[in-house]
C-alpha cells in the first residue's frame, strides 16, 4: 500500500463528510428540503440495521446476528436503556453463535 | 456541554458511547492487524485511522489489498462506502452552525453513529452535544485500537463476543425514538426495504445510499401547516 493511496482515500473520505455540511452551510433551506433532510437519519439508519443484520458482502443471510438484533428490537420496545440494548444484542448473538 | 453528568439524557449518551466504544475498539484492533498483514506499515495504518476515519471503508480497502486486489479496486470500494457520509452531512448541516473551523472539525466526525445518536435526541442542545460526544469518543477508541492492533499484531475475533451485532443493536435503540413520528417511521420502512432489495444487485455500500429515497415522504406539506 502506498502513501498516495492512504492520502487519496483520506481526502475522498473527508470530502464526502464535508460536502453535505458545506453545501448547506448556514443557508436557510426551503421547508420542503428541511422536511426531507430531517428524515435522512431514519431512512439510512434503518438501512444500516438491515444491512449489518442480513448482509454478507452482496448476499443475504439469516444467522446469529438476526437473533441478536431481534432481541435488541424487543429490548428497545420494552424501553431498555441504550446501553442495555447494545449489550443484549451482542450477548444474544454470541450465545446463538456459540450454540449453533 | 458542561455538567453533562447532571443531565440524564447526556449521561445515557455517554454510557452508550463507552459501551459502543468498546466494540469500536475491538474492531479497530482487528483493523490494525488486518491492515499490517495486508502490507501496510504501522504508520500508514495509524494515519488511515486518523485521517480516513471511516471504519467500513478502511476495512474494505485493506481486505482488497490483502486479497491481492489492485489499488483502483480497493479505492473504488472504499469510496462507495464513504459516500453515505455526504448524506449524513446534509442531515447534520442544519444543526451544526458556528465558525467555519468548528464546522470543518465537525465534518471529520460525521459518521453513522454520531448522526444516529444526534437524531435520537429530542432537542437542539442535546442533538449537538450527542453528536460531538459520540464522534469524539469513537475517534478516540478507533485510533487507540488501531495503534494497538498494528503494533501488537494480535486481535480477538469480534464475532466471538457478538460485537458485530453491537452496531445494528445500537442503531435499533437510536432509531426507536424516531419511529414515534409517522413520517420517520415510513421513511425508515422504505429505507430498510430498498436496502434489502438492492443488496444483491449493486456494489457494497450503495444499498445504504439508495435507502435515502425514503426521504420522499417529506415532500408533501404536513396538513396542520396549511392554513
Amino acid at each position: 500500500m502506498s502513501w498516495g493511496f492512504v492520502l487519496a482515500l483520506a481526502a475522498t473520505s473527508y470530502g464526502f463528510k464535508a460536502l453535505g455540511l458545506v453545501l448547506v452551510g448556514d443557508r436557510t433551506l426551503p421547508p420542503v428540503l428541511d422536511r426531507c433532510l430531517a428524515l435522512i437519519p431514519a431512512a439510512l439508519i434503518a438501512a444500516i440495521i438491515v444491512n449489518d443484520t442480513f448482509a454478507v458482502g452482496k448476499h443475504l443471510q439469516l444467522d446469529a446476528r438476526a437473533a441478536g438484533v431481534g432481541a435488541a428490537v424487543i429490548a428497545a420496545w420494552r424501553r431498555a436503556p441504550l446501553i442495555a440494548v447494545i449489550v443484549i444484542g451482542a450477548a444474544v448473538t454470541a450465545a446463538v453463535r456459540a450454540l449453533t | 456541554m458542561s455538567k453533562w453528568w447532571r443531565d440524564e439524557q447526556l449521561r445515557a449518551v455517554v454510557a452508550a458511547c463507552v459501551t459502543l466504544g468498546f466494540a469500536v475498539g475491538v474492531f479497530a484492533v482487528s483493523f490494525g492487524v488486518t491492515s499490517v498483514s495486508a502490507g501496510a506499515s504501522v504508520a500508514q495504518t495509524c494515519v488511515m485511522s486518523l485521517l480516513v476515519f471511516t471504519g467500513a471503508s478502511q476495512f474494505s480497502a485493506v481486505s482488497v489489498f490483502g486479497a491481492g486486489g489492485s489499488a483502483m479496486s480497493a479505492f473504488g470500494g472504499a469510496a462507495l462506502l464513504a459516500a453515505r457520509n455526504s448524506v449524513y452531512g446534509l442531515a447534520m448541516a442544519p444543526h451544526l452552525h458556528g465558525r467555519l473551523g468548528t464546522r470543518l472539525l465537525a465534518a471529520h466526525l460525521v459518521l453513522d453513529e454520531s448522526t444516529a445518536m444526534a437524531a435520537g435526541q429530542d432537542d437542539e442542545r442535546h442533538r449537538v452535544a450527542a453528536f460531538w460526544i459520540t464522534g469524539a469518543s469513537i475517534y478516540l477508541f478507533w485510533n487507540l485500537g488501531t495503534l494497538l492492533g498494528a503494533v501488537l499484531g494480535s486481535a480477538i475475533d469480534p464475532t466471538v463476543y457478538g460485537l458485530d451485532a453491537a452496531f445494528p443493536a445500537a442503531f435499533v435503540a437510536m432509531l426507536w425514538p424516531l419511529l414515534r413520528e409517522r413520517r420517520s417511521a415510513v421513511a425508515a420502512a422504505i429505507g430498510a426495504v430498498v436496502c434489502l432489495a438492492t443488496i444483491p444487485f449493486v456494489p457494497i455500500g450503495v444499498p445504504i445510499l439508495c435507502a435515502a429515497v425514503g426521504v420522499v415522504v417529506g415532500i408533501p406539506a404536513p396538513k396542520e401547516a396549511t392554513p
